[in-house]
Formats: C-alpha cells, sequence, structure tokens
C-alpha cells in the first residue's frame, strides 16, 4: 500500500526545510507560512498533466457504485455505530492504488449516523431508504442523550413554532447540523497535531485566571473539548498509518494530514455545509518544493491533488427526503476557495490552482467539491482563461469578488457553503437559513394573516381594503411586518445556536480556530425578486386586490406594464437594493447569541422551489405555488436584456449590506457566448471582469442548452454526470427532484439573438 | 457640427456577448430596413414608422450607464437594426460619441446603402459588420429584394479605407449553400486585406414566432436548416481561400 510511511519524530525542522519566514514559526499563522513561500503562478494550463491508470481505476472502482445509490437512494448505512471520529475502523476504496486515505466509515459511500444533531432526523432518514432505526441508539438518545434537536423545540416559543411552520421562516437549523464552519485543515499538516495541542493547552490557561463567569465556564469547557478532539484525530490518523501529531514533511503527507483533518470533520459533524476552505495555494508550496527536490513529477502531483478530490468528492451524510426537497441532489459543500489577489498585490494563483480545476477533466464535471474561483479582473490571464474553459466545459464553477472579500475578510478569506466568506481559523458563522420576504408582503396586506390557511400568525394589524394597493400604504404596512418578522428570526435564531453550542459542538473544526473567534448571524432572505416586482408593479402599474368571501386577498391583477427588476433599470433595481438595506438594519436591532456580529445574504439554494409552493399569488402577476428566482436573480423571463443587464441589475445590491453573500446564477448558451471555444472563454472571462468591476459579489456561471436539460430529463442514464450550478452549489442534474428541474428548465437562458 | 442630437427610430437596445462584434456589447436595433430577406429573423425591425422615435442624447445615456461594464468586458457599441445606414446621421453620432469616449465601435449592415455612410463616419467605425446575402446576382435578388453590387462596392471602399470587416454570411439550404457561389465569394473576399473573419451562420426559425405575432407569412417557414456536414463544408470552403471562417 502506499500509505505515507511514519518517519518518527522529527524535528518540525526537517519538516520546514526550505521554508522562508519567521512569524509562523512562533505562532500558529498558516497565511504569514503561504505569504512567505508561495511561488504565483502566471502561465497557462499547458503544463497539466491528465488521469493516470492508477487513477482512473480507482475512480472507476468508486464511481461504479453511483448507479446503484442513485436507484436505492443511499448505498448502505451503518444504523448502530453513532459516527464520531474515532467510531469507525479504517476504510479503502482500493487499497493498494489509493494515494490518499481515510473514509468516513469502513466502506465507501456508507454513510453513518449522527444523532446529537437530532434523533427524528435520523430515525426518519434511515426510514426513507428502508432501514430500521437501531433501537439501542433510539433509547441512548431518546433517554440518556439530550439532542440539539430536542433543546431547541424546548425553548421555542409558540410564535417561533408558528412562523416556522406558516414558512415564512424557512429551513432553519433546528434539526440538523448547522455547518458553515471551516476548520483551517492546513494547520494540520502544517504543524501537526502536537504544537496545535500545545497551543490549545496555552489558549485555555489564560482562561484560568478569570472567574468562572457562564461564559468563561463555556469556553473552557469548548477547549478541552477542542483538545480531546484533537487527541481523537491523532488516534484516527494512526489507523491509517499516519503519525499526524508530527508536521508533514512532504507534499504526499500534507496532503494527507489535511485530508485527515478534514476528515475527522465529517466524521464528527453532520453540518448542512461543510466546506474545505482555501487549500490549493498552500499545497501548493509542498508540491513545488518535492518537485524542485525531484521527489515527485507533474503526473505524481496531479496524481495526489486527483486523489484527494475523490474523496473530497464521495463524502456523504444520512438526510431525510424534507431536506432534501429543500436542498435537493445531496450536496455536501465542500467548498473550496481558489485563486485571488493577496494583499501585496500578488495573485494567489498557483500552479495547484490549475490542478484542482484540471480534476474536472481528469475525473470528469462533477458537483463537489464545490470549487470557487475568487475573482478579480488583476488575475493573470492564462489562469482566467483556464476558468472560464472550464466553466464552458463542465459548468461547475461558480465565482465571487475577490474585491469585495479582501478589504472585507482579508487574502485568506474562505467561502463556507454557497456565498459565506469568513477568514478561515479567524470567524466563524452561526448559520441562519432565510424568511420569506414575499410572504412577509402578503402579511402585510392580509394584516398578519397566512393567504393560504386564513391563520394570524404575524401580530394582528388592519388589513389594506383599497380595490387596488396603494403604494405608500402598502409600504408602510409591509415595513411594520418586517419589523416583526426580524424580531423572532434574530429570536429563534439565538435558540438554535445557543442548543447547537450545548449538544451538538463542532470540536474539531473549532480546534482548528483560534480562540476566541469571530462569530457572524448569518441571516438569510428569500422572494427578493417578487417583493421587489410586487413593489414596483405597485407603484407603476396598478394592482387590483381580489379577496375571498372571509376578505382575505387571495390574488391580484396587474393592470398595464411595470420595470422589472433584472433589466438594469433603477426604477426597480433600487427597491432591492432598499429592501436588503432596510431588512439588515431590522436584524441588527436585535441583540444575538455570543455577541455575533449580524449578516444577511441574499441566497436560497434549490429552496426556491419550496418557498414558491409555500406562498400564495403575490402582487407582481406570480401564480401561487410557483417558484422564486434563486438567490438574488431576476425573476424567471422577466429579465429581457441578456445576460450582462441581469448581472447589472443584481450587482447594485449593496455588499456592505448582505456581507453573508449574494447569489446569482446565470445560464447562457455555448453561442450566446461566441462562435469558437477560444473566443468563448475570452468572452466569458470579460463579463466575470466587467461584473466584478460593477460591484457584483457572485455568479454561478451554466452554459448549457436547454433541449441538453430538456433530454436529461427524459433520458436521465445518458446523462450521468451532467453537472449545473443551482444556487451557490453545483449538482448532478440527474439527482435533483422532477420539480427543481422543471425550475431549471424554466429559467433564462441568455442566448444569441 | 450641429449640437442638436438627432432623432433615430429604434426598436430596442441590449447587451450581447458573442454576436454582435468582439466581447460584450451594448447592441441598438435600429428600426427600418430596405430589404426583406426571405429568412430575416427581425421582421419586426422592418418599417421605420414602428420604431419609438429617440434622440441621440437618450441613446448615449444608456451607453454611459453601461460604458464601465462593456469596456472591461472587452466589448463596445454595435449599431445593428433593421438597416443603420438608413438613418445615417442618427448611427453616425451614435458612432462617433461613442467612439470619443474610447469605446469600440461596429456597425452592421448589407452594404446596399454603404453610399450613405461618409467617410467621416467610418472613420469612427473600428468595425463593420458586413452581411453579404449571397454572391449570385440573381439569388440576391430574389432572396433579398434588393442589388449585390453596392455591397460590392462598399467591401472595396473599406478595404481602401483599412476598416476591418467581419463578414457574415447565412447558410440557406437551396438558397446560399451553391458551391461556386460560395467560392466565388471566397475569392472576392481573399482580394480585400481587411476580412479579419467570416462568420458563417446556419440559417434558424427562431424569429418565426415574430411573424405569426405580425400576422406576416414567414417565407421560409418549411425550408430545411443546415446540417453540421454543410455548415463545416462551407466554412472550409472559405478557409481554403485563406479566410478565417468561424
Amino acid at each position: 500500500m502506499t500509505v505515507v510511511a511514519p518517519t518518527g519524530t522529527e524535528a518540525p525542522g526537517v519538516a520546514w526545510r526550505g521554508f522562508t519566514g519567521e512569524h509562523w514559526r512562533r505562532r500558529v499563522d498558516v497565511r504569514g507560512f503561504i505569504q512567505a513561500n508561495y511561488t504565483p503562478y502566471e502561465g497557462d494550463a499547458a503544463f497539466l498533466a491528465g488521469p493516470t491508470t492508477r487513477t482512473r481505476t480507482v475512480w472507476e472502482k468508486v464511481s461504479g457504485l453511483f448507479p446503484e445509490e442513485r436507484r436505492k437512494g443511499i448505498l448502505d448505512v451503518d444504523t448502530a455505530v453513532p459516527s464520531t471520529i474515532t467510531s469507525h475502523a479504517p476504510g479503502y476504496i482500493d487499497r493498494d492504488r489509493e494515494l490518499i486515505v481515510g473514509l468516513q466509515t469502513d466502506a465507501p459511500l456508507k454513510r453513518a449516523i449522527m444523532p446529537n444533531g437530532g434523533l427524528r432526523m435520523v430515525e426518519n432518514g434511515l426510514r426513507a431508504y428502508g432501514y430500521e432505526p437501531d433501537p439501542f441508539v433510539t433509547k441512548v438518545f431518546g433517554t440518556y442523550r439530550k439532542t440539539h434537536n430536542a433543546g431547541v423545540f424546548d425553548a421555542y416559543t409558540p410564535e417561533m413554532r408558528r412562523a416556522r411552520k406558516a414558512g415564512i421562516i424557512t429551513g432553519l437549523p433546528d434539526s440538523y447540523g448547522r455547518g458553515r464552519i471551516i476548520g483551517d485543515y492546513r494547520r494540520v499538516a502544517l504543524y501537526g497535531t502536537a504544537i496545535l495541542i500545545k497551543e490549545k493547552k496555552a489558549e485555555r490557561s489564560l482562561l484560568d485566571t478569570k472567574p468562572s463567569t457562564p461564559d468563561v465556564i463555556r469556553d473552557r469547557e469548548e477547549l478541552a473539548e477542542q483538545i480531546r478532539a484533537l487527541g481523537e484525530l491523532e488516534e484516527m490518523a494512526a489507523g491509517y498509518g499516519c503519525d499526524v501529531t508530527r508536521p508533514a514533511a512532504t507534499a504526499h503527507e500534507a496532503v494527507q494530514w489535511l485530508y485527515l483533518g478534514y476528515l475527522a470533520a465529517v466524521k464528527e459533524q453532520n453540518g448542512a455545509a461543510m466546506s474545505l476552505g482555501r487549500t490549493s495555494t498552500f499545497l501548493d508550496v509542498y508540491l513545488e518544493r518535492d518537485l524542485a527536490e525531484g521527489r515527485i513529477d507533474e503526473t505524481r502531483a496531479q496524481e495526489l491533488i486527483d486523489d484527494f478530490v475523490i474523496k473530497l468528492r464521495i463524502v456523504r451524510f444520512l438526510r431525510t427526503p424534507e431536506y432534501d426537497a429543500l436542498f435537493s441532489g445531496d450536496p455536501t459543500w465542500v467548498t473550496e476557495s481558489i485563486g485571488g489577489i493577496g494583499r501585496d498585490g500578488r495573485p494567489l494563483v498557483t500552479r495547484t490552482s490549475f490542478r484542482y480545476l484540471q480534476t474536472l477533466y481528469n475525473l470528469g464535471p462533477a458537483p463537489e467539491p464545490n470549487l470557487t474561483v475568487l475573482w478579480s479582473p488583476r488575475l493573470p490571464e492564462g489562469f482566467k482563461t483556464f476558468c472560464a474553459q472550464v466553466s464552458i466545459d463542465t459548468s461547475s464553477l461558480q465565482y465571487e469578488s475577490d474585491e469585495l472579500l479582501r478589504p472585507c475578510t482579508g487574502d485568506d478569506t474562505a467561502i463556507a457553503c454557497c456565498v459565506s466568506a469568513m477568514t478561515v481559523g479567524e470567524q466563524m458563522q452561526f448559520f441562519g437559513a432565510r424568511v420569506n420576504l414575499a410572504k412577509a408582503m402578503l402579511y402585510a396586506i392580509n394584516g398578519g394573516r397566512d393567504e393560504m390557511t386564513g391563520e394570524q400568525i404575524a401580530p394582528e394589524s388592519e388589513p389594506l381594503t383599497g380595490e387596488y394597493l396603494d403604494h405608500d400604504e402598502l409600504y408602510k404596512a409591509y415595513d411594520r411586518t418586517l419589523d416583526w418578522l426580524a424580531a423572532t428570526y434574530v429570536d429563534a435564531l439565538n435558540v438554535i445556536h445557543y442548543m447547537h453550542d450545548k449538544y451538538a459542538y463542532e470540536r474539531l473544526e473549532m480546534a482548528l480556530h483560534d480562540h476566541p473567534v469571530h462569530r457572524t448571524m448569518a441571516c438569510g432572505i428569500a422572494g427578493l425578486s417578487v417583493a421587489t416586482d410586487s413593489l414596483s408593479a405597485v407603484k407603476h402599474a396598478r394592482v387590483k386586490v381580489i379577496r375571498d368571501a372571509d376578505g382575505l386577498a387571495v390574488d391580484y391583477e396587474v393592470e398595464g406594464d411595470y420595470p422589472a427588476y433584472g433589466n438594469n433599470d433603477d426604477r426597480a433595481d433600487t427597491i432591492a437594493a432598499e429592501l436588503v438595506r432596510s431588512f439588515m438594519e431590522k436584524v441588527r436591532r436585535h441583540p444575538t447569541y455570543r455577541d455575533a456580529e449580524h449578516t444577511q445574504s441574499v441566497l436560497t439554494i434549490t429552496s426556491n422551489v419550496v418557498y414558491g409552493k409555500h406562498t400564495g399569488n403575490t402582487p407582481d402577476g406570480r401564480r401561487a405555488g410557483q417558484p422564486f428566482a434563486p438567490g438574488a436573480n431576476p425573476m424567471n423571463g422577466r429579465d429581457k436584456h441578456g445576460m450582462a443587464a441581469s448581472a447589472l441589475s443584481v450587482a447594485k445590491i449593496p455588499y456592505e449590506a448582505a456581507r453573508d453573500g449574494i447569489s446569482l446564477t446565470s445560464t447562457v448558451t455555448p453561442e450566446g457566448l461566441g462562435h469558437d471555444p477560444a473566443e468563448r472563454a475570452g468572452n466569458l472571462a470579460g463579463i466575470l471582469d466587467a461584473y466584478t468591476a460593477s460591484g457584483g459579489f457572485h455568479m454561478n456561471v451554466n452554459v448549457l442548452d436547454r433541449a441538453t436539460l430538456e433530454d436529461a430529463m427524459e433520458h436521465p442514464e445518458k446523462y450521468p454526470e451532467l453537472t449545473i450550478r443551482v444556487s451557490g452549489y453545483a449538482v448532478n442534474f440527474v439527482r435533483l427532484t422532477r420539480e427543481q428541474q422543471l425550475d431549471v428548465i424554466s429559467r433564462t437562458f441568455h442566448g444569441a439573438m | 457640427m450641429s449640437t442638436v442630437s438627432s432623432m433615430g427610430r429604434i426598436h430596442s437596445w441590449d447587451l450581447s456577448t458573442g454576436v454582435d462584434g468582439p466581447g460584450t456589447r451594448f447592441v441598438l436595433f435600429v428600426n427600418g430596413c430596405p430589404l426583406r430577406c426571405l429568412y430575416c429573423a427581425n421582421p419586426d425591425t422592418w418599417r421605420m414608422r414602428d420604431g419609438r422615435l429617440v434622440t441621440a442624447d437618450e441613446v448615449m445615456e444608456q451607453v454611459d450607464k453601461h460604458r464601465g461594464f462593456i469596456t472591461a468586458a472587452r466589448g463596445g457599441v454595435t449599431v445593428t437594426g433593421g438597416e443603420p445606414l438608413l438613418q445615417p446621421a442618427f448611427t453616425g453620432e451614435i458612432l462617433r460619441r461613442s467612439k470619443e469616449r474610447g469605446l469600440h465601435t461596429a456597425v452592421d449592415t448589407s452594404g446596399l446603402l454603404g453610399a450613405r455612410a461618409t467617410d467621416e463616419m467610418l472613420a469612427d467605425t473600428d468595425l463593420v459588420l458586413l452581411d453579404i446575402k449571397a454572391f449570385d446576382v440573381g439569388t440576391y435578388r430574389s432572396l433579398t429584394g434588393g442589388r449585390l453590387a453596392p455591397t460590392l462596392n462598399f467591401a472595396t471602399r473599406l478595404d481602401r479605407l483599412g476598416v476591418p470587416v467581419w463578414v457574415r454570411y447565412v447558410l440557406v439550404p437551396g438558397w446560399t449553400d451553391d458551391k461556386d457561389s460560395v467560392d466565388g465569394l471566397g475569392e472576392f473576399l481573399s482580394g480585400l486585406g481587411n476580412v479579419d473573419r467570416v462568420d458563417v451562420l446556419p440559417f434558424h426559425k427562431m424569429g418565426a414566432a415574430k411573424y405569426e405575432a405580425l400576422g406576416i407569412p414567414f417565407p421560409l417557414r418549411d425550408n430545411p436548416v443546415p446540417d453540421r456536414e454543410l455548415t463545416d463544408r462551407v466554412r472550409e470552403q472559405f478557409r481554403e481561400h485563406g479566410l478565417r471562417a468561424l
């Protein structure tokens, strides 16, 4: 087998041979290490190596299991042993051929249960796929060990429960792992766990002199758990023959150590998004050193990355069908951030940035890892062209503005999940899902009653009674409803994160953060384009209200035309920007758990379909049940001036009022980018430059024909690899629910006219 | 020079990528065209009186709004239609004022009215997208209702003035796929020094719905669209004349 042989207790001097810089040696400072040691690469993709027979064999062995997994929903699950870092014996795909080893359980694609988040979630997940929950597990987590989910429901108020049930506050992480926390897994490779434990003990000893207030007690307990988790990581790694107590001494070890750190996290937590961070340029330092030492060649360098990515592609969690309806296609959000520019102006692009993208050719397109390019017009042309080419060929990349990120979270920022930026190892977030802004408007019109059930959900207020909606009247009522919504929302999030810390604390991920950590409370909004267009319709056209026998407004007739969001028309776009700004202000008025900094996102992922389903007719003319546009997208078909105008509208939403990200998903046909591959790549790179320069934050790029997707719906077996970006992540198209497939097909395809 | 902004009849504006010149461009569609090409995809731009009357100031306001974007996106401004040279003063002013702003400028024309383009206007034009609809005089007349000669004269004049040209050739089976005609056009173009590329555009029927909406019969409704093989053959024919055909 090819696992790295432990070489005993080498001093860091050997592992760190040839590295420069001082500060990172004295304290944990991965960014400092990268800055002192990386080699920017400004060339093109010509140096890259294709897949070896070994890589193909390993990948075919595991991808050969996918059809059965797709058919059954899950391939296999261990129902009896709740997952911990050390719960399962080592597992392999092909022990003799794998370069990078480690699986979540003892077999590939075999899922594990993680009942700390919630027992019901585990039981429903098992039953959905035909497995019976283990009686002993049920007894332990039903009787002796309380879960996060149980804790939350003990502390929810009736109002929170009502808002949640009505679907105005949705997708809350109250029964599943919150995720969106990125451990700095690079630390395991650079320092080894012995040094990391020593550092954690030092952080802990600073707390020993403080009075034992509740906050200090919690911090002490958490640090103790972090140290324990690092010890468990050592034990798990030893099972694979790897001594991670010491720093990695070669590139092979660096990739392996880093992966083992990540593996420990996904063995411990079933987080909604388990993102990887920003690892390519870090690993490049090791790969360049080994290449210079003649230890490896380009083919082996690529093999290491390919093997690592194979592992990232097969991370699996046990989830329920309800979860799948919200976030379809079994996503794990192993988000990796690539590229960007350093504070000193040097691009953070290295040969390994290219190697990560090359995996989409060597292994074929795939949704995971969620490869995210931090884009700047200042990136080297060779890299820009390659990214654009990869997007055109695979539709597997997303882009986020490095120009907006760098000033806020620095040049060691990584994206968690889809669009959530954080400084690696220094920041974490409390994930807060989102509220439904479109439904809130209907509540404002109906005096707080739900438009579908007639139930009183928001506090009772005077309903709007005019035959036509009056803009000022509507705006005032809406503003009051949003005040209530923001208060209820932040309050519910505080309950959730208190309980998550208490019952499902991310020990290992937090062990790979500094103490104290900076926390954000990541709120979110859905239905922005529906709310915007509704207000625009009321302002610029006439909207007649249709009420049922009980006086409940149930439908609207739009008389005349109105400017719609998505056409670079300020009359509509400023409404969207103002809504985002105003809701952010409302959220900021409410205190947060652990004094987290308030942020919000404009992101729906695939939940735009479910939110739409639970929302009645809206004053913009949208029909009840019709999906919302995803994220900050304009409503499907209403952006009539092409991809660029649509993107320019979205770019007007101020990042300072949505620091947790603003998501835009664009689909363009190949012809819509030009006549030949080179021209298309240049034009796409140009659009990304221009969008970034115009203040745009995020863009998912799909280069697809509608006909291809329609054919894939009819003949899924022909398209096992067809990958599309939906909203902040990518999925195998054939794994979406039928409703979601239809939603994707109904979206605007920007084509050649 | 008049300081009063000229007026024009336009259909709409758009931002487009990869179709109307390099990069992502601000594309102005003007109304009114002297030709009635059987395959026309934009019958709603035929009549000038159907267009919206706007001043060049209004158009430039829109251009300015997108200036940063189209510059960063390696694009510029394209006037198309309809036939831009049917409104030469208006088109000329848009090109001149775009050029003054440092933007790359292009005009998309059949060349029939090439004589109406002044040398000054062409000095403000970085690229002409020249639609040569057919190379056989008879076919040209049956297909478009117009004469071919002015287009070829215009092409020669553009060469003399050193204005780069992208030729657009819509490939319609049974109409413009004749081997000898394609060769003839290839030979003519290879004699010019300013043809950067020849776009062979496969005929499509995406405009059919517009005909229906306007209540006009779509003459080529039942005409087949070219297959891959034919398109490749025609591109290859142009390449044999040393042209860059896409």
